[in-house]
């Protein structure tokens, strides 16, 4: 299976990465071969195996209830480009 | 052409829990910004998440609840967009192996009349924050202390029929969360919302019509509204030779209307894969027994108690079980009073008019249960006539003091004292001989008026069974 420059471009707006235009044919080929191992891999038959979740072999472990994080919020701000009044402030968005 | 209405309900509730979902932050509403938000919930890099067992009991307890199979081996899934109030560029949500599977819910219709909502699944997911679009020099303020809430985002089949089946599901909902205490259902704070998809088709059609989704309907009344707008549109929108295309559509509750929202980006490309930092999750049949029997007697076992307990009507008893307090309070009213039906009937008509007016909880009620049942006790020793009781309840709900002391107070004691009684109608008698001579001669019609004769000297006082019979003998 092979991708197109249109879906590699989608792709990439949808993870909003920004690629150089010489740089797609080299996406095209590269994430392209990664599909054609995955076609490779569907050949093989998996009836009768349970699909994985995850490839450790375990299970979640719970936590319980209790509040155990303090307010940092200074903190972490200090690292922020923008706040005003306790929030982070970003580029405004509209819907 | 007649037009059906399909609606499939997608709900949110976000879980009543102390922390997060995936982190140890508080949830606790109305704090300062951000101040509930530690790294895990901002997704900084080298945290993990870690699984809150709060959470995972509470949506095995809704799924009991509706009588759902118990997804016992689920997991969790990424759902990947960008959005500032989603500091990671995912939600950790449940796509393949939901905790809860299909179940079912009962509503009911203002005429009494019930009917079966399919719930298709119900599964786990981290609320977002919220976006503060005023202005911050021209930028959006974000406030994350809501990221990484409990939710549980119950979706419906596609069984509804009208707006109004919609709210009676809601309402269903709503009922259920907060019986069973996994949700506070405070809807004005966000603790319920909901999603609408709506389509509609020509009736006796089976295909389904192409929906839109509206988003944002937070209220029992915007549901309503929003979903007969939205029909109102397609229809329109259809026999004008248009077609309904598949979208997000936005309740504007100030302008009650539907508007398209842009769409964000490629629709539904949201690009699920399973969450790496999170195993999944196994339950046992000794937790979900664990589980059930914590349980309390849920709105439709209630329902049926109170039908065959207390003989009460099907619709009466759906009332006063819809929620614990009204349950409870109607419960404490009949168990002084020893009648039910009475205690039904002062709930539901004379204490709820009191309680809508004011827009007051029951919880919160001017009457307390204990002097509402010692009110019908004193109809039923006939202190009191039921029309006097009126009259009494409104002072107990003016000052809130025991029916008894009001009693006493405005001298309301309803007289049953036949000597007292036999007075005031040979007094009755001897003012109005010609009425008197008439009666005699025949008109019946006039014992009505001898009644209110003896009920006016009275002051409304006498007891009317008793007034009947001494006049029927001294006339």
């Amino acid at each position: 299976m092979s991708l197109d420059r249109s879906e590699v471009e989608n792709i990439a707006m949808l993870a909003r990465l920004k690629i150089d235009e010489q740089d797609v044919p080299r996406y095209v080929d590269a994430l392209s071969s990664i599909l054609d191992l995955v076609d490779e891999m569907q050949a093989i038959d998996t009836s009768g195996v349970t699909p994985l979740a995850n490839p450790l072999d375990s299970v979640q472990r719970l936590r319980a209830d209790n509040v155990t994080e303090d307010n940092q919020r200074e903190h972490f701000q200090s690292i922020a480009p923008a706040t005003d009044a306790g929030l982070y402030l970003v580029p405004k968005v509209i819907e | 052409m007649e037009w059906e209405t399909v609606i499939g309900l997608e709900v949110h509730v976000q879980l009543s829990t102390n922390t997060k979902i995936f982190s140890g932050a508080s949830t606790r509403f109305g704090a300062a910004p951000n101040t509930q938000a530690c790294g895990i919930d901002l997704g900084m890099p080298g945290t993990l998440p870690v699984f809150n067992e709060n959470a995972l009991r509470k949506a095995v307890s809704f799924g009991l609840a509706i009588d759902a199979n118990i997804g016992q081996h689920s997991a969790f899934d990424r759902k990947n967009y960008f959005y500032p109030d989603l500091p990671k560029g995912y939600q950790i949500t449940q796509m393949d192996h939901p905790i809860v599977g299909k179940g079912q819910v009962e509503i009911m219709m203002d005429d009494g009349t019930t009917k079966l909502v399919g719930v298709t699944r119900a599964h786990l997911e981290e609320d977002a924050g919220k976006s503060l679009h005023e202005d911050f020099h021209g930028m959006t303020g974000i406030d994350l202390n809501r990221a990484g809430t409990p939710l549980l985002e119950i979706v419906s089949e596609p069984d509804i029929r009208s707006a109004k089946e919609a709210v009676a599901y809601l309402k269903k909902i709503h009922s259920i969360v907060t019986y069973i205490g996994v949700s506070d259902g405070n809807m004005a704070e966000g603790s319920m919302r909901c999603d609408a998809n709506v389509s509609i088709r020509p009736k006796g059609q089976k295909e389904f019509g192409m929906r839109c989704e509206i988003k944002n309907v937070n209220s029992f009344r915007f549901v309503e509204r929003a979903i007969n707008h939205e029909v109102e549109r397609q229809i329109a929108l259809i026999e004008d030779g248009g077609t309904v295309v598949q979208e997000t559509r936005l309740y504007d509750a100030e302008l009650d209307e539907t508007r398209s929202m842009r769409s964000k980006e490629v629709a539904n490309d949201y690009r699920y894969f399973p969450e790496p930092d999170l195993l999944p999750v196994e339950i046992d049949d000794s937790y979900i027994e664990a589980v059930r029997s914590e349980l309390p007697e849920l709105p439709d076992a209630k329902k049926a108690r109170f039908q065959s307990e207390y003989g009460l009507s099907e619709y009466d008893a759906a009332v006063l079980a819809s929620t614990q307090d009204m349950a409870y309070f109607f419960e404490a009213v009949a168990s002084k009073s020893q009648e039910p039906k009475l205690s039904a009937n002062w709930v539901m008509v004379e204490l709820a008019a009191v309680l809508n007016k004011s827009n007051t909880p029951i919880s919160e009620s001017p009457v307390s249960a204990e002097n509402l049942g010692q009110l019908i006790v004193r109809i039923t020793d006939n202190t009191i006539s039921s029309k006097m009781a009126k009259a009494v309840f409104e002072g107990m709900v003016e000052d809130g003091s025991d029916p008894d002391t009001i009693i006493e107070k405005k001298g309301l004691k309803q007289v049953s004292d036949t000597s007292a009684i036999e007075a005031m109608i040979d007094e009755v008698i001897a003012n109005n001989p010609g009425q008197v001579e008439q009666y005699r001669g025949g008109k019946d019609k006039l014992f009505g008026f001898f009644v209110g004769q003896v009920m006016k000297a009275s002051k409304g006082q006498a007891n009317p069974g008793v007034v009947n019979d001494l006049l029927k003998k001294k006339l």
